[in-house]
């Protein structure tokens, strides 16, 4: 009993302190934050030149919208999941849960890629209006990070498929994700905020 | 022992309890459900449905770096914090100034 006090002491201890590699990778998405801090700028100065072409109000479809806000938030709590099976060294369900995450991010991924193609096939790509390049750029870099991050968690999956038990390093990797998809997250909150509701008001 | 385990693991680590993330999903749906039907239900003014989604978003926002990315005050996490500040300021003068000046030159050059 003593023992086993002592032993989740130190671990508890071990957990709090945090990685340099998480905290580098923490430094890495505050840039980040910085390009879609810029974009977001870029969208907000462009978003009433049409130039003849369509308003927010004709392309957009909230519905769609709504349904990969519902992915995305879906996918960051399941992935949590993932999370907390990891520090419990339950692997079977860590490798589930990820499943589960990837194909909410392949979906999420599937329903962009039809919204921009569908908009293309109308004429209405990002060389129609300042407006929609903006709105293409802003968007299309939000998916292309969920694409490297879809990539990276395949990988993940595989990497932990032969592990019995998760080493440290793996641990910090398991972070350095989960943060990464939950800024992603983040970033589709003022995605869907100030730019597919603020151009249908 | 299993529960005082369990019980140092759920609430002194950073890395969040299902009861924390359940917590944050709960609170990101209710906010999201009421920015999309504020907007639907056309119920304020243009410029009242601006502010209140807005804030909605900035509350959301903050609930899921609390909740997911489990940002708080403690010690570890000073650095993490104060890099995050910086980076909220730099954002801040990125955006806003960036506004300004662009809505400044559009006034002067008549495009408006």
């Amino acid at each position: 009993m003593a023992h086993d006090m002592t032993a989740d002491a130190a671990h508890a201890h071990d957990e709090h302190h945090e990685s340099p590699v998480v905290f580098g990778f923490w430094l890495y998405l505050m840039t980040d934050c910085i390009i879609f801090g810029t974009l977001f700028a870029v969208f907000s100065v462009l978003r009433n030149q049409f130039a003849g072409g369509p308003t927010g109000k004709d392309v957009f479809e909230l519905g769609g919208v709504g349904i990969e806000t519902a992915i995305l938030l879906l996918s960051s709590i399941t992935y949590g999941f993932g999370m907390i099976s990891a520090h419990q060294n339950k692997l079977g369900a860590l490798r589930g849960w990820l499943g589960i995450t990837f194909l909410l991010g392949l979906g999420f991924l599937f329903m962009e890629i039809r919204e921009f193609s569908h908009m293309i096939a109308e004429g209405n790509g990002p060389d129609r209006s300042a407006f929609l390049s903006a709105f293409f750029t802003l968007v299309g870099t939000h998916g292309l990070h969920v694409t490297c991050g879809l990539l990276w968690m395949a990988v993940l999956i595989v990497q932990t498929g032969g592990q019995t038990v998760l080493s440290e390093r793996m641990t910090n990797k398991l972070t350095c994700l989960s943060l990464f998809w939950h800024f992603l997250d983040i970033v589709w909150i003022c995605v869907f905020t100030f730019v597919y509701l603020m151009s249908v008001i | 022992m299993a529960d005082a385990h369990a019980h140092t693991d759920h609430s002194g680590a950073s890395h969040g309890s299902v009861g924390s993330y359940l917590t944050g999903f709960v609170i990101s749906v209710l906010l999201t459900v009421a920015a999309f039907g504020i907007v639907m239900a056309h119920s304020f003014s243009p410029s009242g449905t601006i502010a209140a989604i807005a804030i909605l978003a900035a509350v959301q926002v903050v609930v899921h770096l609390v909740f997911f990315l489990h940002m708080n005050t403690s010690s570890e996490q000073r650095w993490n914090v104060m890099a995050f500040a910086f980076t909220v300021l730099t954002v801040f003068v990125l955006v806003v100034g960036t506004l300004f000046i662009m809505h400044d030159t559009s006034i002067n050059m008549m495009s408006r």
